[in-house]
């Protein structure tokens, strides 16, 4: 095994902490095989030893796995074993497609291959989804190459081509990986539920397929995690508020709980749902706009300015304080989104990294004032 | 509805006396941002690029320069706290790699 030197040249090797250099970094993340998987269909013999075969329908433990990863439990851990897959009856002349572990991007590949003969390089993405892991790299031109030798796969099939998901395209140079492994790059489309479509055209993506959109559905699904990101700084926010609460004499109530409730909702849900709707190009403003909305909703609810149930600094630090917490969780939606640019978030952020901080701050001020000083 | 994002910020340059022609990063933009006309790539819609890195990645003629690199606030802040380069946060408890 020349394994171990390979992973000695690498930089981000992770086996530092195990001295065993006969273990390689590539295979540390591994966890036994679990044929008894409910995705796993049969064995079928190759040259190299055995394949699993795998089932081209999702179960309800799948679509359970796929949900609890999109409320962020397990996310991180929610992968399966990098290496080859079968899909139906794959032969020696069959398709490669080449995908990360992480199980929903695996999950979404199978599903669409029902009638297929095809087989499926599973790359180590450490469980991250292709694009993200080709943004770091690990979906990346070295992964893909070892990968193909470890796997042997010139003994399996006929033919020297891998499909890799176009998204891949960031961390894969396809040039450098027919260089350096004799297997031809073909970038399919951008989306699995086109996979079939372009095998059938001969391995031709259309314009179409090409394109990445980011639909309401699409950014719909991504608003649990956001949200769930929130729920330990939020805690902290009303941890410090119960200690504030038993020395005012205004203490912070169900308004302060629910206009903070509602200004995460805005920056994480609502702004990513209506996001081209919403007038202007950064992300940061759009939240700052929807959470003004919001702070002028929540103080005329109450009354204000005609007949306020509380006073005007209060009235005052709401409209400073949840706009800016609304922007910032919009801004960073920009991570979710595919089509934000880190020179434009950049831009983005120097004008409202320090607009949030003032605004809330200024605003914290004055809430504090309202909640400690009587009759303000 | 096509999402527009900030507008002549992107650092995407195409050297057209490398290039060929050979439609590459029109494959892998996921954009649009190239159209091949006249044996030559051209930028047509610089605007939207984000910057991804794709087509300088697999153009084999060194004809694309761009910096790469993940428009996401959160990583960005992330990295400014620990001095690292802006990197996405989705696997900051990555438990994969030690």
């Amino acid at each position: 095994m020349d394994e171990s030197s390979k992973c000695d040249n690498q930089k981000e090797c992770c086996c530092g902490s195990t001295t065993d250099n006969s273990q390689c970094c590539i295979d540390s993340s591994i966890e036994i095989i679990v044929s008894e998987e409910s995705w796993v269909t049969g064995r079928v013999s190759t040259p190299i030893g055995e394949i699993l075969q795998v089932s081209t329908k999702l179960t309800i433990y799948d679509k359970i796995g796929s949900w609890k990863a999109r409320w962020g439990i397990n996310r991180m851990n929610y992968k399966i074993n990098p290496g080859l897959y079968c899909v139906e009856n794959a032969d020696k002349m069959s398709p490669i497609l080449v995908t990360a572990n992480y199980k929903l991007s695996f999950d979404m590949l199978r599903k669409e291959l029902s009638g297929i003969n095809a087989w499926i390089l599973v790359l180590d993405t450490k469980g991250i989804n292709v694009w993200c892991a080709a943004g770091k790299g690990t979906f990346g031109t070295y992964e893909l190459v070892s990968r193909i030798s470890m796997t042997n796969l010139s003994k399996v099939v006929d033919h020297k081509t891998v499909i890799l998901p176009q998204l891949g395209a960031p961390g894969v140079s396809a040039h450098e990986v027919q260089k350096r492994s004799g297997f031809k790059v073909v970038f399919g489309p951008v989306r699995a539920s086109d996979v079939k479509v372009f095998i059938g055209a001969g391995m031709k993506a259309t314009s179409e397929m090409r394109k990445v959109k980011f639909n309401e559905y699409d950014r719909l699904v991504l608003t649990p995690i956001e949200l769930v990101g929130t729920l330990k700084v939020s805690l902290m926010v009303f941890g410090v508020l119960f200690v504030l609460n038993l020395f005012s004499s205004n203490p912070f109530g169900t308004v302060d709980f629910y206009a903070y409730i509602g200004a995460l909702l805005v920056g994480c849900v609502l702004v990513p749902i209506l996001l081209p709707w919403i007038p202007g190009k950064a992300f940061a403003w759009k939240g700052w706009l929807m959470g003004m909305i919001w702070a002028a909703g929540v103080n005329a609810l109450n009354g204000w300015p005609l007949n306020p149930e509380y006073s005007l600094v209060r009235a005052l630090a709401y409209m400073l304080i949840l706009p800016s917490i609304s922007a910032f969780y919009a801004m960073n939606f920009t991570g979710a989104s595919t089509y934000t640019s880190l020179s434009g978030v950049l831009k983005e952020m120097k004008t409202a990294v320090p607009a949030i901080i003032i605004s809330a701050a200024i605003g914290g001020i004055l809430l504090l004032m309202a909640t400690f000083i009587p009759n303000i | 509805m096509k999402h527009k994002y900030l507008r002549n910020v992107v650092t995407l340059k195409l050297n057209e006396e490398n290039c060929t022609g050979c439609g590459m990063c029109v494959n892998v933009c996921p954009h649009e941002v190239f159209l091949i006309k006249g044996g030559k790539a051209h930028i047509i819609d610089i605007d939207s690029c984000m910057e991804c890195g794709a087509c300088a990645k697999n153009c084999s003629f060194s004809a694309i320069e761009v910096k790469a690199g993940v428009g996401c606030a959160y990583g960005i802040i992330v990295g400014k706290l620990t001095g690292t380069e802006p990197n996405c946060g989705c696997s900051d408890n990555d438990s994969g790699c030690c």
